[in-house]
């Protein structure tokens, strides 16, 4: 018995459409530019897309310069009142950097998102407060973090952007928390963009950028001798990592040789100031971000209770040299350095 | 007048409904008795449905995967405060985690990881219940156990890394999740955690006999395809003849590489290469963490990973470089 099957060609055609379509949604529109950075033959490449990248350039231009200030006359401290950070400034010198400021952090809300406009010396609003830390803090970094952003250095711009609050940043995440006896997902399992959307740990911030876990994982004998690190580590290692890449907008390649992860000898030197980056980022949670949480209004604060933290993101926005790389503190050297 | 096409195929040959070998001489055979055509299933093979036998090891192997899947499944959706859409949504991230590293190979409570442990244990015993019915099944019908032992070396797989493997490191928490993307994300960290399992020799045959398995098969598959108008695929009744579609498919692997696989041999090497790929793949992840715990580090003191030339300059470690401080 034969039993034949009568064929459309205009089904046969819109099945194939629908195939075709199906195979390419989710890729990324071509042209894709490769870069060698490495050894040939090591996979040692970085892809950028032209059209992302030029997205990202053209969203990371500079603000206009304010004009320069005069460094004689009276000091801030003395002209005005309640001055703790920016005293030793001359009172050109303390305006043009509020100027800035405002420019950079609140410049649809102006000098009322901080300052009590009846009184500028007020410290009633929470803003005042963690800005004056915020100064304090990018006052820091300048100084004591060159192993990461040498002389390049950061300003309010840096994160800010002309956001009151930088679009980047991490709240404590526990993720779905199990009830009764039903299995917990241990942190993982649902997408977030801080992790790329994979299904890896949801929060490997709070344990690697506030908290000094051990990051490395791979084991560094040959032989099982120790009990080494368990999987899950791994993970959460992984979920920082993908944070680090998606953040800066590189490849793993742009540190690791990916034949050997943990291997310093087979990686490149910005594997390095990333390293110091981590650190600086952890200092910077722990002492000047995380502290603030008494300061700031709930709304503020995270689902934990928690205030808003920094992560690689925060500063890179896309790019492995934030703003492309443009030093931006040179025209703010001495208005954002730490007194001497 | 449809033509019979062996690529894509428009024609369904059909014979009559037929029940099977009387296999009275062998106990008899116990088997349902209803059989049907079914016009799909005809678009892949045979068209005929049936007779099928269950048994006790088949209804006892489907019960205990319909629990493993419940358990997997209503955990999932747990997870998503049983909501369909977002289980729907997230169905790929989802996943049942082992137990985590703290418990060892005791038994955790059931939402950390107990839940895990009954879901494997189920799906074991559905695994290994099957594997009984295919062989029984094999000996009833006065067949080789070829096909037992090829589903056996794919269970030798599974209970290595979901079983002997973490009994061995002493943790269920080195077993691998119930999960789509969890699974991989396991086994990009599994290869991470352990220094590459690309420099694993085991996981390279494994790779060899993966691949050679479906090079075997496209050149399998395309010259009895090939000899098709020939009658190629009566493969065994061909072997003696002259001029038949065997020899012409035996002529045609002389004349392109001057040697040629028997209408035996093939399958033979078909079966080896891809039973041997979970048995080297098995091998390669019990040797991970119980005597090899870095791949790349031992692919460089035996001369496996080439070396290239060091970067300029040199990268070090800066925990090392700064004596440990910050």
């Amino acid at each position: 018995m034969i039993a034949s099957f009568k064929n459309s060609p205009r089904k046969g055609l819109m099945l194939a459409a629908l195939m075709v379509a199906g195979l390419v949604a989710g890729c990324e529109a071509p042209p894709q530019k490769s870069t060698q950075n490495g050894y040939r033959g090591t996979g040692m490449v970085q892809i950028t897309n032209a059209a992302k990248h030029d997205a990202k350039l053209d969203a990371n231009k500079l603000p206009e310069v304010q004009p320069p200030a005069d460094a004689s006359g009276d000091k801030a401290s003395k002209a005005y009142q309640n001055v703790k950070v920016l005293g030793h400034l001359s009172e050109g010198q303390f305006l043009r950097v509020m100027t800035a400021i405002t420019e950079w952090v609140a410049p649809e809300q102006g000098c009322g998102y901080c300052h009590n406009l009846e009184n500028l010396a007020d410290d009633s609003m929470y803003t005042k407060v963690v800005a004056r830390r915020m100064l304090q803090m990018t006052q820091h970094i300048n100084e004591d973090w060159k192993s990461h952003v040498a002389s390049t250095g950061v300003t309010c711009y840096t994160c800010h952007r002309g956001n009151p609050v930088p679009q980047n940043i991490w709240f404590a995440d526990p993720g779905h928390v199990a009830r009764g006896s039903a299995a917990d997902p241990q942190g993982q399992n649902e997408p977030a963009d801080l992790i790329a959307r994979s299904s890896l740990p949801r929060d490997p911030f709070s344990i690697y950028l506030l908290g000094a876990q051990d990051i490395r994982v791979a084991s560094t004998t040959t032989l099982s001798e120790t009990a080494g690190r368990p999987i899950q580590a791994a993970e959460k290692t992984y979920a920082l990592m993908t944070h680090m890449s998606e953040g800066l907008g590189v490849n793993c390649t742009f540190c690791h040789n990916s034949r050997s992860f943990g291997s310093w000898e087979e990686s490149t030197p910005q594997r390095v100031t990333a390293w110091h980056g981590i650190r600086m980022a952890r200092d910077l949670n722990k002492d000047y971000l995380d502290p603030l949480k008494a300061t700031y209004p709930a709304n503020r604060l995270g689902p934990e209770g928690d205030a808003p933290k920094a992560n690689c993101s925060t500063c890179h926005q896309g790019l492995n040299k934030p703003l492309n790389g443009a030093a931006m503190l040179k025209d703010y050297a001495v208005e954002l350095a730490r007194p001497k | 007048m449809t033509d019979y096409q062996n690529i894509f195929t428009r024609v369904q040959v059909r014979g009559p409904i037929y029940p099977g070998v009387d296999a009275a001489d062998q106990g008899g055979l116990k088997r349902g008795k209803e059989s049907f055509f079914f016009y799909w299933a005809g678009k892949l093979g045979d068209a005929q449905i049936g007779p099928i036998y269950l048994g006790t090891t088949g209804v006892l192997s489907l019960l205990c995967g319909l629990v493993a899947f419940e358990i997997i499944g209503l955990n999932m959706l747990a997870q998503v405060d049983w909501s369909l859409s977002k289980f729907l949504r997230n169905l790929f991230w989802l996943a049942l985690e082992p137990p985590a590293p703290k418990y060892g190979l005791s038994i955790p409570p059931l939402n950390d990881g107990g839940w895990w442990l009954l879901a494997g244990f189920f799906l074991t015993t559905s695994i290994v219940l099957w594997w009984v019915r295919i062989y029984r099944r094999a000996r009833q019908l006065g067949l080789g156990t070829h096909v037992a032992w090829a589903f056996a070396a794919a269970i030798w797989l599974y209970l290595v890394l979901g079983f002997i493997r973490p009994i061995m490191m002493g943790s269920w928490s080195e077993a691998v999740p119930f999960g789509i993307f969890p699974h991989l994300d396991w086994t990009a960290a599994f290869s991470i955690r352990y220094g590459n399992l690309f420099y694993n020799p085991f996981h390279a045959l494994s790779i060899v006999f993966l691949y050679g398995s479906t090079l075997l098969f496209a050149m399998h598959a395309a010259t009895i395809l090939a000899v098709g108008r020939y009658g190629g695929e009566r493969e065994i009744e061909q072997i003696v003849d002259r001029g038949s579609a065997s020899e012409r498919a035996a002529l045609f692997w002389r004349w392109t590489m001057g040697f040629n696989a028997t209408m035996e041999s093939i399958h033979r090497w078909a079966w080896w290469f891809a039973v041997l790929c979970p048995l080297t793949g098995g091998i390669g992840i019990l040797l991970t963490g119980t005597v090899v715990d870095n791949w790349y580090m031992w692919a460089v003191e035996h001369g496996v990973a080439p070396p290239y030339p060091p970067t300029e300059p040199a990268v070090l470690d800066p925990m090392k470089a700064l004596g440990g401080a910050k």
